[in-house]
């Protein structure tokens, strides 16, 4: 796969903004931030007092068994799910708005992967990746056609580009669905279990994409099951159980040391897979 | 079939069929805007357009198109004396346009929202995560891919428009409907052939709608 090139350098191209942006303590820039989340479905709790910080660059696992609300921890940070009343995120210092326009801009810098690609069906691989950069960012088509050529290329699908998303192999599709999210340029990048949907044989092509990714410095959080993308490319690792995290640690002490009973109970079952 | 061929010479039959052509086709296109448009409100994330679209096609669905097209006569025209053309046909022609436009908006509005019930959620989702927002959003994701799963129920919408045109007889529209009417008055003796020239002459204009509909319906299907 061409993806020698720095796929970030090149999607990165963004200055930083003119007021300047969280840092914690160590002077590192904090892209997503979660102060006192909490979310209801009607009388569920889906998410518990979530505080979190997210610096520049990390790679953030999120684990849990189903329905612990990883999903809803992803959706809530752009803001696909509202939260409940009391709580912030900030994506590098600055509050999601509430509706319309200026949360559409701010969306635009979190960048989204769906488990089932959810590429536009009526639109060719191309335009799947242009309509962001023409639609939202006012790229000149020419200009767009060609930034998008570049990132098909070192998802390794450029040959695709002119076909429609029925016509490729899931892994194809989940790699456009990557390279549409870039052509945003987005500060941090969400994954949703961007690989359960594949067949075994095509989960590699997506990892080896998003090593790359992490390697180059983009920040993200992945919900992922893959334990072996975990050890070598995850930063941290979240473990969510009922809503809550239970467990904020390096992937290594994580696997080694689980601390947290629920977290061990969890690690069992899928190593055992 | 005694003087039956002169039917055709004594009356304007195909001009009579030609009045239900235009009044389908401008109609078709009215209909079309207002029901994309309520079809719009009734996703919108705003509730109050949310209502009004639910409200609107709750009360012109369910009132009969004869009272429409009467009440837009006898209120607009009667009482509020609003005239859209000094040429009296013309005037109630205008009429006749949009009040099919107005009660068949509701079905076009129907038939829409349920092709977008065929574009899973993750679509919107998507065009959201990139940073549309709701009516970029839907005018390029959602709308185009709706349309497309919306085609045969459009097509039942524009086939029974073209047969609700005979309404606008009652709002004095000189079309098909109304000319059988006469020529079976004077003609009493024709009224069976009279009847099928007509009973035809409407089967010759919708059929080909189905026939069109069925092929697009396939030809613009999106593969998932
Ligand atoms: N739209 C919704 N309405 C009601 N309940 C919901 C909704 N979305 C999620 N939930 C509930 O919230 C909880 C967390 O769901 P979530 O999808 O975040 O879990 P998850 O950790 O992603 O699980 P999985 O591993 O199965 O994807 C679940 O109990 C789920 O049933
Ligand atoms: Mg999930």
């Amino acid at each position: 796969m061409a993806l020698s090139d720095s796929l970030v350098a090149m999607t990165q191209t963004t200055p930083p903004p003119a007021d300047p942006p969280a840092a914690d303590s160590t002077g590192t820039r904090i892209l997503v931030e979660l102060e006192d989340v909490n979310k209801h479905f009607g009388s569920f709790q889906a998410l518990t007092d979530i505080n979190l910080t997210i610096p520049e660059r990390q790679v953030a696992i999120v684990l849990g068994p189903s329905g612990s609300g990883k999903s809803t921890l992803c959706r809530t940070i752009n803001r696909l799910e509202t939260i409940d009343p009391g709580g912030t995120i900030r994506i590098d210092g600055r509050p999601l708005p509430e509706e319309g326009k200026a949360l559409a801009r701010l969306r635009a810098d979190v960048g989204m992967v769906f488990q089932s690609f959810n590429l536009f069906a009526h639109k060719s691989i191309l335009e799947n990746v242009t309509l962001g950069p023409i639609k939202v960012k006012g790229v000149k088509k020419a200009q767009a056609e060609k930034d998008a050529m570049e990132l098909l290329e070192r998802v390794g699908v450029a040959q695709q580009a002119r076909k429609m998303p029925a016509q490729l192999s899931g892994g194809q599709q989940q790699r456009v669905a990557i390279a549409r999210a870039l052509a945003m340029k987005p500060k941090v990048l969400l994954f949703d279990e961007p690989t359960s949907a594949l067949d075994p044989e095509m989960v590699q092509e997506v990892l080896d994409v998003m090593v790359q990714l992490a390697r180059e410095g983009m920040t993200m959080v992945v919900v992922t099951h893959e334990m072996g993308f975990a050890r070598k490319a995850g930063d941290r690792v979240l473990f969510m159980d009922e809503g809550k995290v239970l467990e904020d640690t390096d992937p290594e002490s994580f696997f080694t040391r689980p601390q947290h009973p629920r977290a061990k109970d969890f690690l069992g079952k899928i190593l055992t897979h | 079939m005694n003087g039956f061929l002169e039917l055709f010479a004594e009356y304007d039959i195909i001009g009579a069929f030609w009045m239900n052509i235009r009044l389908t086709i401008l109609a078709a296109i009215g209909s079309f805007v207002l029901g994309t448009v309520l079809a719009v409100f009734r996703i919108s994330p705003v509730g109050s357009l949310r209502a009004i679209g639910t409200s609107y096609v709750n009360v012109v669905r369910n009132t009969p198109l004869t009272i429409i097209m009467v009440l837009g006569v006898l209120a607009v025209w009667g009482q509020l004396k609003i005239t859209f053309s000094s040429d009296f046909a013309l005037n109630f022609f205008i009429y006749a346009v949009i009040a099919l436009s107005i009660y068949h908006a509701a079905f076009v509005c129907e038939a829409i929202r349920s092709g977008v019930n065929t574009v899973p959620q993750g679509q919107a989702e998507a065009a959201r995560a990139i940073g549309l927002s709701f009516l970029p959003a839907a005018r390029v994701v959602v709308l185009p891919q709706a349309l497309r799963g919306a085609i045969t129920p459009l097509g039942n919408t524009l086939i029974a428009l073209t047969k609700n045109t005979t309404v606008a007889a009652a709002a004095s529209v000189a079309e098909a409907s109304g000319l059988m009417k006469t020529m079976i008055e004077f003609n009493p003796d024709l009224m069976v052939s009279i009847f099928l020239t007509i009973a035809i002459g409407f089967c010759i204009i919708v059929i080909p709608m189905g026939l069109l509909t069925t092929w697009l319906s396939d030809k613009l299907a999106v593969a998932r």
